[in-house]
């Protein structure tokens, strides 16, 4: 940018040109840029910041130590290890299996014609309006009599938890994956039964691994909504090291918490987010067309 | 269509594979039905047995193809998103809650059991509090005569197994309770006053102190008037069945309730309650609003940045992106924790940053200012994306062709470059809508409702669904109930919105066809 800037000012007339006609463009993005950056830069700042309180916190760092990181670890206090673990038995399986249900679903919408099909497509389509959690006091009430037979999936357990999280398995995703594999020739599917393969063998031989990056695309956005999820999270797992990373990190900055675990919850934080980053980075150009695809974030 | 002959397992893999599965599947039916058939509840075994025929029947059929693909993914729907619904709705018409908890013969039978004095040589029993998964209070105790520990609620007594006893013999951890610490037993004593463990017709157990007695009542239940007398005071409860609680002559409720259906009580209670309708027309209110603010201020943020982005030949545009990008990849649950640590008064950084000196969880305005900006920094790099990727998708000529015509910047872009955009964007910012109706999160880790009003149930920023949550399991009694009856609320708005949405879709579907 620097050199553009330094070849475009040759002149004074042509700086004004520069300035209509691209300049604007960069004050409009730094100014955008300014406002995203603030509060990842604090974060970024608080949680190198050794003394960790709020007060002692500024945008940029004055000092730097890894103290937070190593609380982080070992403060009895705050099992970040059993959080993080937490959330990725509940989140990598829950992606995982709900992806698995919703590609074989939309290969049936995709390669099968059958009678009601564009109606349940359409009703994937409405319930994907209606989020799990808006009947979070029905879903308590099941749990809770589930668990009075099956311990093992009642309340403040990670199976049940799961559970919900497969409830939404159709939806989005199902789409976003039939339109993938509307995109596959038929031409295939046929000369593959030709040569004598049966529809599992087409569809697990064939269409999944052709559809591997709308796969992937879709047990992201599966896997980082259920990260964020809190509202689930938090009725589900109440016992301190059994909960998730937005449970537990949200006890960190509760009121009655000591005022240095601000620090260590920005560590927190910053662990976390290297997870997500990594993979947003890694797929910008895929989510980008996943999200005009009609995928929300949740 | 595929060839009908050629489906089905035709290799030994796919057999075996399908045999595995259901056996699987068959083994996990005969599991799931055990404890359904120890609890004699014979509709769950039913329905058990059911969707179990099902699943054999669709593996081993072979006309309905797809039914093998659909079925898992549609039992998990009706399991965990249309049944919550349908119960949501049916809840919405009860009194459930606390008070009303149970049915009127385990009410009766509690009423009746706190009523009771010690009896000479009656059983003594050492005294936890432990609460189950699903809030109810439990007396966690321990037979001073023989050790043995036992569970009590207002439904009755059953025997407690698995429970951790300190050397005096109280229990100190039971599997599926929270169980209190003394302290918390201390403070929270009132709480167990009206409890009252029934043992039988006309015994019960109640708590005294640390530790509780079993002993004969001296209240009874009378059919005939349907009431329940307590002879030692004279106080005589009538059943009142639409209300689902007892009272006495001049309107004294006794405390435990049973649970009825009250038909379109809690919705009237929106409607009529003068201390409901006005909070929750507020709430309504600002509902709407937040959810229009946040697509507003995110989509022009958006929009401008992108706009400016969308230049062939830009430098730098890749370097812009990535860092735009940035604020959406971060875990946004954390991010708003962050934020709500950023508005803090003292210490935080906004008012740091601006020399500002803003109460923000103070006043109902701030608050609400607060949650905006910073739901608005969470969601404008999700408007950047979509916005660019469909600048990008715009038909260029027909912008060659308002060049021509003479029309530029502020005119081309009202006239032609956003009546373009709106029309690929419009569901997408219908749906951003909707999830910022229902954005439990930001309103939750942001400021929690915040600010209440002395007495008030309802925060200046409080959403449906999180009114909705405190009602059922904020800290004053849960009252699952009315929380219902807003989430039917809900679930008519959201349809609302839907149907909007699908013909915005529609119409779509016609401008590209």
């Amino acid at each position: 940018m620097t050199t553009a800037v330094a070849t475009k000012r040759k002149g004074r007339k042509s700086f004004l040109k520069w300035a209509a006609d691209t300049g604007w463009r960069h004050a409009v993005a730094l100014a955008a840029l300014l406002f995203g950056l603030v509060p990842i830069v604090y974060v970024v700042s608080a949680a190198f910041n050794p003394n960790g309180t709020l007060s002692s916190t500024n945008l940029l760092p004055t000092s730097f130590g890894l103290g937070n990181f190593q609380k982080l670890f070992t403060d009895d206090n705050v099992p970040f290890a059993s959080w993080f673990a937490n959330s990725l038995m509940i989140a990598v399986p829950a992606a995982f299996i709900s992806i698995f249900i919703s590609s074989l679903a939309a290969y049936a919408f995709s390669r099968f014609r059958f009678r009601g099909r564009r109606p349940m497509l359409l009703f994937l389509l409405l319930i994907q309006m209606f989020p799990a959690f808006l009947a979070v006091v029905a879903l308590y009430l099941i749990f809770g009599s589930i668990g009075e037979f099956y311990p093992i999936a009642g309340l403040n357990t990670k199976l049940g938890l799961m559970l919900v999280y497969m409830g939404g398995a159709l939806g989005v995703s199902t789409w976003l994956m039939k339109g993938f594999f509307d995109t596959i020739p038929k031409e295939l599917d046929e000369a593959a039964t030709i040569d004598g393969a049966s529809h599992a063998q087409i569809f697990f031989g064939m269409i999944l691994p052709l559809a591997a990056p709308i796969i992937a695309i879709s047990g992201i956005l599966a896997f980082v909504g259920t990260m964020n999820d809190f509202i689930l999270a938090s009725l589900f797992l109440t016992d301190r090291p059994e909960m998730t990373l937005a449970v537990g990190l949200k006890t960190l900055t509760a009121e009655n918490s000591p005022a240095s675990y601000f620090g260590i919850f920005a560590a927190g934080t910053l662990l976390t987010s290297i997870l997500t980053v990594a993979v947003f980075m890694s797929l910008q150009r895929y989510i980008v067309s996943g999200l005009t695809g009609g995928a929300v974030k949740g | 269509m595929l060839d009908q002959r050629a489906q089905g397992s035709t290799t030994a893999a796919g057999l075996i594979a399908k045999i595995a599965v259901l056996a699987v599947v068959a083994a996990l039916a005969v599991w799931a039905a055990v404890p359904l058939i120890a609890a004699g509840a014979w509709w769950g075994l039913a329905l058990e047995a059911a969707v179990a025929a099902v699943l054999f029947y669709v593996y081993l059929q072979r006309r309905a193809v797809q039914l093998k693909y659909l079925v898992p993914g549609t039992l998990l729907l009706i399991a965990f998103q249309i049944l919550p619904v349908v119960l949501t709705v049916g809840t919405s018409f009860s009194n459930y809650g606390d008070g009303h908890r149970v049915d009127k013969e385990q009410a009766t039978e509690s009423i009746i059991a706190a009523g009771v004095q010690q009896t000479p040589g009656g059983a003594t029993y050492l005294l936890a509090v432990g609460e189950s998964a699903s809030g109810e209070l439990t007396l966690l105790l321990t037979d001073t005569a023989d050790g043995s520990t036992w569970a009590g609620t207002e439904a009755g007594l059953a025997e407690l197994d698995g429970a951790t006893v300190d050397p005096t013999g109280r229990v100190t951890a039971a599997p599926g309770y929270t169980v209190w610490t003394l302290a918390d037993l201390n403070e929270r004593q009132a709480e167990l006053a009206d409890l009252a463990v029934p043992t039988g017709d006309t015994t019960g157990i109640k708590v005294q102190g640390l530790s509780a007695f079993e002993g004969e009542s001296t209240r009874s239940y009378d059919e005939a008037c349907d009431c329940i007398t307590d002879s030692a005071t004279g106080t005589v409860w009538y059943a009142d069945d639409e209300t689902g609680t007892f009272v006495t002559e001049d309107g004294q409720a006794a405390l435990v309730g049973w649970r009825v259906n009250i038909g379109f009580g809690n919705y009237l209670d929106v409607l009529t309650d003068p201390d409901i309708r006005g909070p929750f027309l507020g709430v309504f209110t600002w509902n709407v609003a937040f959810a229009a603010g946040s697509v507003l201020f995110t989509f022009a943020i958006g929009l401008g940045t992108a706009m400016a982005l969308n230049r062939p030949g830009m430098r730098g545009t890749k370097v812009y992106r990535a860092f735009m990008i940035l604020p959406y990849a971060m875990p946004s649950f954390a991010m708003l924790l962050v934020w709500a640590q950023m508005f803090n008064r003292d210490f935080g950084l906004v008012n740091e940053l601006f020399g500002l000196n803003v109460n923000w969880y103070g006043g109902t305005w701030p608050a609400r200012a607060m949650v905006l900006i910073a739901n608005t920094w969470l969601g404008w790099p999700y408007m950047f994306l979509i916005s660019l990727g469909a600048l990008q998708a715009l038909p260029s000529d027909s912008l060659e062709a308002a060049k021509i015509d003479g029309a530029t910047g502020v005119t081309a872009f009202r006239k032609i470059t956003l009546p373009l955009l709106l029309i690929a964007l419009t569901p997408l910012l219908i749906s951003s809508f909707a999830f910022n109706f229902n954005n439990f999160n930001a309103i939750e880790l942001l400021s929690g409702g915040h600010p209440f009003e002395a007495g008030d149930a309802v925060g200046g920023t409080d959403l449906l669904i999180t009114y909705a949550f405190r009602q059922a399991f904020g800290s004053s009694s849960a009252d699952y109930g009315f929380a219902s009856a807003i989430s039917v609320f809900i679930f008519l708005i959201v349809a609302t919105i839907s149907a909007v949405m699908f013909r915005f879709t529609r119409n779509q579907e016609d401008v590209y066809s």
